[in-house]
């Protein structure tokens, strides 16, 4: 019996050992929640394995949710009681807790080694439970069943789309700036693994719409030239490599076309590069900067910044007529606009009183709201593919850290790396 | 710095004088190709000739060395600096990049690359792009100055290559910059 205790304390120690091992580099931390966020309770679920299980799978749907902004998921040390199936809920308890909604589940080992979970989320005002759903999936998979039910539960809640289960890359560089690693990693920051890696910089990383490519731009050949890479297979392509500048790739949404800025004319202008003929069609011709294109969603038209007046405002220019417009017309900096996939709001970065932060506009109405304040320096905004947050670069201390935003300004999150420096976020579009 | 300034002056001055020996040189060769009207004319024309000649050979000498010494001065700064989101070239980096024009003029065959550079602030496209505009900057001077295109390369890092990592004006101003690297002498 004692033999069998210790067996056991060794075993929970080796597998927090490994635990602490596989943890992410990049470490979430919360800085400001919704004040009108849901509470909700994602009870611990009930394992019966022999092994402990590799991921805490309702530890992970809490965060998400929690994260998420629309939810204030509670902390297992507040709960009263840990029911498992509908049949054990005291609703009191719940109740007492000032709970909206319930999360509780099992799950079960497969025969082939996979895992089983079944999970109810209950409406703890009408005691009903609103939804009944079983999750397989093999045995590395854990974590993506977690962010999936997530997803679920998010969108049977919101009616919003869930991007939990999506991935980020981003740029991790040393302080020396001698090494470059292109990362790639869930939205929460697990699973970090380099997909590249230079001594040379590498800028601007940005997916398809199908998730399966990323373009960037590598310095390896001693200026800026583009990639792309398939994910899957690690495979790259050089897309350009003209004299000068190649950067700002960004695919259209089709994926047959890819806007860029180049410099082979001297100056920097936008360019639409027909990927299958790689033929070339000038957008832009204005002897000022013109760089950062973005595609509206349909593709018909693209959005940049231009310091054609003097100072970085956006442009929206249509593929057709190409006659640039001017749509920011607040401050005297406005750069790197990205767009929510409902094409409602921009996002970017705008200085306010000589500092960087991130501002949505509103494209129908051109209001204007500053979203950040506690982060310096605050650059490169992608935005989540369902339209809920932004995830941005950003200076705190002397590091270079990533950091996230809802739409609204309400809720903030930081990814502060283990080491070096994280630049350059870009958000996958939903991947199926 | 004051050594610097000094160096300077010197070598303006002394530029100054030598750009006077060549003007007298000249016309004594152009006159001496005239057919002279008279004898007298002739023999001023020769004594002067003989004194100048002698006088500025050894002039000449002396003031192509400190010359070549403050081109040196001149060509030793081979970093230049711009303000913030600006890619007008300084009216202090002016005499270096001349000297640098004409030293480029002076041999076909040496080549640089200018890299440009821009401070952390702003986005890494848009610095990428004013980088690039700052050595295009830099590229048009030498040109408009005596070297040839083909003997310059532009090249922009963006916000990429800090020199300073620090996050303040001290560093930022020396981040904002295009270097000269000769490929080729």
């Amino acid at each position: 019996m004692r033999v069998s205790v210790l067996k056991l304390v060794i075993q929970v120690l080796l597998l927090s050992i490994l635990a602490l091992q596989a943890r992410a580099e990049l470490v979430i931390e919360i800085t400001q929640g919704k004040q009108s966020a849901i509470p909700m309770a994602v009870v611990p679920f009930k394992w019966k394995g022999l092994k402990a299980l590799p991921e805490n799978v309702a530890q992970i749907v809490a965060n998400d949710l929690g994260r998420s902004g629309y939810f204030n998921s509670l902390p297992k040390t507040e709960m009263l009681s840990l029911p498992n199936t509908e049949e054990e809920i005291f609703y009191r308890d719940w109740e007492l807790l000032k709970q909206d909604y319930l999360v509780v589940g099992e799950i079960k080992e497969d025969s082939r080694g996979g895992y089983i979970i079944n999970f109810k989320l209950i409406d703890v005002n009408t005691q009903t439970a609103l939804m009944n759903q079983k999750l397989t999936g093999g045995a590395s998979a854990l974590r993506d069943i977690a962010h999936f039910m997530s997803d679920r539960i998010f969108a049977a809640l919101t009616g919003l789309p869930g991007a939990f289960s999506t991935k980020l890359v981003y740029v991790t560089t040393n302080r020396e700036r001698t090494k470059f690693n292109l990362s790639y990693a869930d939205a929460d920051g697990a699973r970090e693994q380099n997909i590249f890696s230079s001594k040379q910089p590498i800028i601007s990383p940005s997916w398809s719409y199908d998730g399966k490519k990323i373009a960037y731009a590598s310095f390896e050949n001693g200026r800026s030239e583009i990639f792309i890479q398939e994910i899957a297979s690690g495979k790259r392509e050089k897309i350009a490599s003209f004299k000068g500048s190649n950067s700002a790739p960004a695919f259209s949404p089709d994926g047959k076309q890819m806007a860029m800025v180049l410099s082979r004319n001297g100056n920097p202008d936008v360019y639409v590069m027909d990927l299958a003929s790689r033929k070339l069609n000038r957008i832009t011709t204005h002897y000022g900067i013109d760089t950062e294109p973005q595609w509206m969603p349909g593709g018909q038209s693209l959005i940049f910044t231009s310091s054609r007046v003097g100072k970085p405002q956006i442009y929206q220019v249509s593929i057709a007529d190409r006659k640039p417009k001017r749509i920011t017309f607040e401050g005297d900096y406005n750069a790197r606009a990205r767009i929510t996939p409902d094409g409602r709001k921009m996002v970017m970065v705008h200085r306010n009183n000589g500092r960087f932060h991130i501002a949505t506009q509103n494209m129908k109405t051109g209001v204007l709201q500053i979203l950040t304040s506690e982060t310096q320096l605050d650059e490169s905004p992608s935005v989540a593919p369902n339209g809920s947050m932004v995830v941005y670069a950003a200076s705190v201390g002397d590091r270079s850290i990533l950091a996230a935003v809802s739409l609204d300004g309400e809720v903030k999150f930081r990814l502060p790396s283990k080491y070096g420096d994280v630049r350059e976020p870009a958000w996958s579009p939903l991947l199926k | 710095m004051q050594k610097r300034a000094l160096v300077k002056t010197l070598g303006l001055t002394l530029g100054a004088v030598l750009m006077t020996a060549c003007a007298s040189n000249s016309d004594l060769a152009e006159g001496d190709e005239l057919q002279p009207l008279d004898a007298a004319a002739q023999e001023t024309a020769a004594e002067v000739e003989t004194k100048g000649v002698d006088a500025q050979a050894v002039a000449g000498e002396q003031v192509d060395a400190a010359a070549n010494e403050a081109q040196a001065a001149l060509m030793d700064v081979s970093v230049f600096y711009f303000a913030f989101d600006n890619t007008t070239i300084k009216a202090d980096s002016k005499n270096s990049l001349i000297a640098h024009s004409q030293y480029l003029a002076a041999n076909p065959s040496a080549r640089v690359v200018l890299e440009g550079h821009a401070d952390e602030r702003g986005t890494v496209e848009y610095n990428l792009a004013l980088a690039e505009r700052r050595a295009l900057s830099v590229s048009r001077f030498l040109k408009a100055n005596g070297a040839a295109s083909a003997q310059i390369e532009t090249v922009s890092f963006g916000e990429e290559r800090p020199a300073l990592m620090g996050h303040n004006d001290d560093s930022w101003s020396q981040n904002r910059r295009v270097e000269i690297k000769y490929q080729s002498r």
